[in-house]
């Protein structure tokens, strides 16, 4: 269970309009207490791909949220990226070059009119959704 | 061996010790696909097994991420 409060949910949703046509991506920081992983943060990346089908990080920028989610009293807990025109499932790519056993991968979807948020857990392909739930 | 890793403050019995090595003990079974900081210095991947982790360093490591529709 993945518990993001409302406003940290918007940030990523305009996140991911705000980056058009190409994919958002950035991550998430808070606490993972067993199962469930409570949102404190959010540290919109650079897509170094600056492309509407690809993503990737920049490994400084990866670092300093790292640093940041640290100071915040959390870690990094979520990678997320936007489909700009596809839905919220992991592509093929995005489980093969999923190597974080540790971490929850967040995909929205912009594919509709309205937004659609996915949370998955993926280890050596295989893919596991996550709930989420949107506090206020 | 006292080091913070990605943090959390650890205690490691090994007096010496890699980058490689220690990705090994964390349980990173690949590590060309991790970045690494010793001290807030990038470590060149062609270098993990070379670079000695010393006593009282910060280490943090962070996978790849990328990925596509």
């Amino acid at each position: 269970m993945l518990k993001i409060p409302q406003s940290l949910y918007d940030a990523l949703i305009a996140h991911a309009r705000r980056d058009l046509p190409n994919e958002a991506c950035g991550y998430l920081g808070g606490t993972a207490t067993g199962e469930e992983r409570r949102v404190n943060a959010h540290f919109p990346l650079t897509n170094v791909d600056a492309s509407p089908e690809h993503f990737g990080f920049d490994p400084a920028e990866q670092f300093a949220a790292m640093k940041a989610a640290s100071a915040q009293g959390g870690r990094l807990i979520v990678c997320y990226h936007s489909h700009p025109a596809t839905p919220a499932r992991p592509s093929e790519e995005d489980i093969r070059l999923a190597y974080d056993p540790n971490i929850s991968y967040l995909i929205v979807s912009l594919a509709a009119a309205e937004p659609v948020v996915k949370a998955f857990r993926i280890q050596k392909g295989a893919v596991e959704a996550e709930s989420i739930e949107v506090t206020t | 061996m006292q080091l913070v890793i990605n943090g959390d403050a650890r205690t490691f019995a090994e007096t010496q010790l890699s980058v490689s090595d220690l990705l090994r003990l964390e349980s990173v079974e690949l590590p060309d696909m991790v970045s690494v900081q010793i001290n807030d210095d990038f470590i060149n991947r062609p270098d993990y097994d070379t670079t000695a982790v010393r006593e009282g360093d910060t280490v943090n490591f962070l996978y790849f991420m990328g990925g596509g529709q």
